[in-house]
């Protein structure tokens, strides 16, 4: 039977009729298989109720000069930290030029007291000391990474380590004079 | 066995090494032979197969999202259903794929009796079928727990509690099942362990199932063993593109439920959250457990009634004996096929009945079916065997193709044996 089937059409136009036939198919197999195979995919992305939290508010009044506070944003830590102005001095008169990820400071604050930033090392992930009184600040007065010791500066530029890039800031407004929304 | 032919210098490297590509070509590819006059009632096996393997798939996704807790569980399947990306349809297709794998294997059983696959030297096969069959139902029912609303709840109550009609024991059992005094958070935990396990165990038990399957290699509708190669084509690209087209037409019967009547299958109260203080008004396991549950009711005894369910399926390991006839296809059978499809009528009345509540008329025909059920198989299966003339077999599956149709041949042997005539 299969024999028969093969000499019966054996020629020439018969072969690229089927050629086509099956490269077709095999055609709108592999576009049906990744059109099926999308939907598991894009289901491990952010859920919509995952999505709904990208907003966080934090109310300033607090946070005297000279203290920080992390707040949540994300399920990731910020640090908002309240600088003094010897710390807005260190970051300022900094030569961007030198800097590994240039950056001038007024680039990465809105008003100059509060710096806001993602707490995450850009090396590999860890958050870095220097939000509370007593753990190091790092060279640069800033942050400083205990996994890999990477040094940050009072405006969370990366100056020293492994870190590629400066702590980024999230993006934010300020919707009263001591109040932001973050996201 | 012979080498694998290939040019492809990496194929052959690998093989050199690990030879899974010759193992895959003698398993489902060119090298394994089918009867060549396997019908679309064949399809169902690879079917089911590929039915588990999107279950799997789809319960893997759905586990990433799901919380196994009475707290939670509820509200994380709602969550699936509205905030996941297509969590609707990776949950939608779990669900019917449950409805669809049991369609398929039943049709897949119904198939093996018509056609006595049962019988030598197919018996471990058939076992190992059963075995599927099992697992499924207690993979499907502990499934059927997860969303943890009202139909869950109390279908996890009645079912486990059949096993409290055992005298002494019972209750030591349901309570071991339990994890606790009620269907409670240790129930849902287990049960979510063990669902997630037992598909893992099915593939193992689909393994071994394929692998007696190319022991004895495939049934077909004649029902006679193949004799040499004119009887056979290779499975691969003979079947393998007659299983793609019956899987093409099974995807669109299958995604119809999906899109468009995805909860035809399921029952509203279980869109209820759990409450272990109300029963709903009218508790029914889902379609294809009920001919099973009117066989449990058909009888007004606890201890009884739960045995006689489980009788009703370990009746059928017993087939390949029941069963006295020599001959396999019921084509050849002229009384037993009538029977045949009296049984299935019997299946059809007890899912009726098993759907409908627990009042008359239902309560005596749901008995008198029940009562049919048992007889096809104990009384009516072995007498017909004795009985029944059958009609003559053909000689080969050849022989039989020569003549146009699967009409006999003149009479030779109807043994239906693999001696040749």
């Amino acid at each position: 039977m299969a024999d028969t089937a093969h000499t019966a059409h054996g020629s020439s136009e018969g072969e690229s009729r089927r050629d086509f036939l099956l490269y077709a198919t095999t055609a709108v197999g592999v576009v049906g298989a990744g059109l099926a195979v999308w939907p598991f995919i894009h289901s491990m992305n952010p859920a919509a109720d995952v999505l709904a939290l990208s907003s966080t508010e934090v109310d300033l009044s607090p946070v005297a000069e000279g203290q920080a506070i992390t707040v949540t944003w994300r399920g990731k830590p910020v640090f908002v930290r309240h600088r003094t102005a010897e710390e807005i001095e260190m970051a300022r008169s900094t030569d961007v030029s030198e800097l590994r990820d240039p950056q001038t400071d007024e680039e990465r604050v809105k008003k100059p007291e509060w710096l806001i930033a993602i707490g995450i090392c850009t090396h590999l992930g860890c958050v870095p000391l220097g939000q509370k009184p007593g753990e190091p600040k790092g060279e640069f007065g800033g942050y400083f990474c205990p996994c890999h010791g990477s040094h940050y500066d009072t405006s969370g530029r990366i100056r020293k380590g492994p870190a590629p890039l400066n702590l980024p800031v999230p993006g934010y407004e300020f919707i009263e004079d001591q109040r932001i929304v973050i996201g | 066995m012979s080498e694998l032919n290939t040019n492809n210098p990496a194929l052959k490297w690998l093989e050199a090494r690990l030879p899974i590509v010759s193992f895959v070509d003698h398993s489902l590819g060119s090298k394994y032979p089918a009867p060549k006059n396997l019908s679309y009632w064949w399809n169902f096996g690879s079917l089911a197969g590929i039915v588990l393997v999107i279950m799997i798939l789809s319960g893997v996704f759905l586990a990433m999202n799901y919380t196994a807790h009475v707290d939670y569980a509820f509200n994380s399947v709602e969550r699936i259903m509205r905030d996941v990306n297509y969590g609707w349809l990776i949950r939608y297709i779990h669900m019917n794929g449950a409805s669809m794998f049991f369609i398929v294997v039943y049709i897949h059983i119904f198939r093996g009796l018509y056609y006595g696959s049962y019988k030598p030297p197919r018996e471990v096969l058939w076992w190992l079928g059963l075995v599927i069959m099992l697992l499924m139902m207690a993979t499907a029912f502990m499934g059927y727990v997860l969303p943890w609303g009202q139909m869950s709840f109390w279908g996890a109550t009645v079912i486990t509690n059949l096993f409290s009609a055992f005298p002494v024991v019972g209750d030591y059992i349901v309570t071991l099942l339990w994890g606790g005094f009620s269907v409670d958070n240790p129930t849902l935990n287990r049960f979510f362990a063990l669902h997630f396990l037992l598909p893992f165990v099915l593939v193992g038990v689909v393994i071994l199932h394929i692998w007696a399957l190319h022991q004895a290699k495939s049934n077909n509708p004649l029902g006679i063993d193949m004799k040499g190669p004119n009887d056979a084509i290779p499975f691969h690209p003979y079947y393998t593109i007659k299983d793609l087209y019956g899987l093409g037409v099974f995807m669109m019967f299958f995604m119809f439920f999906v899109f468009w009547a995805p909860n035809y299958m399921g029952h509203p109260d279980n869109y209820i959250p759990a409450d272990p203080m109300v029963t709903p008004a009218h508790i029914v396991p889902e379609w294809y457990f009920l001919p099973f549950y009117a066989i449990l009711r058909a009888v007004p005894d606890k201890l009884g009634g739960v045995l006689l369910m489980f009788a009703a399926i370990l009746v059928l390991a017993a087939l390949p004996w029941l069963d006295t006839s020599k001959v396999r296809s019921a084509a050849f059978r002229p009384i037993y096929k009538w029977f045949f499809w009296l049984f299935a009528v019997d299946a059809v009345v007890l899912g009726y009945i098993g759907a409908m509540p627990a009042e008359e008329p239902y309560v005596t025909i749901g008995q008198i079916a029940t009562a049919y059920y048992f007889f096809h198989w104990i009384v009516l299966l072995p007498l017909i065997g004795w009985f029944e003339k059958p009609r003559p077999l053909p000689e080969s599956i050849s022989a039989a193709a020569r003549k146009g149709k699967a009409e006999p041949a003149p009479l030779t042997n109807n043994l239906g044996t693999t001696e040749k005539a």
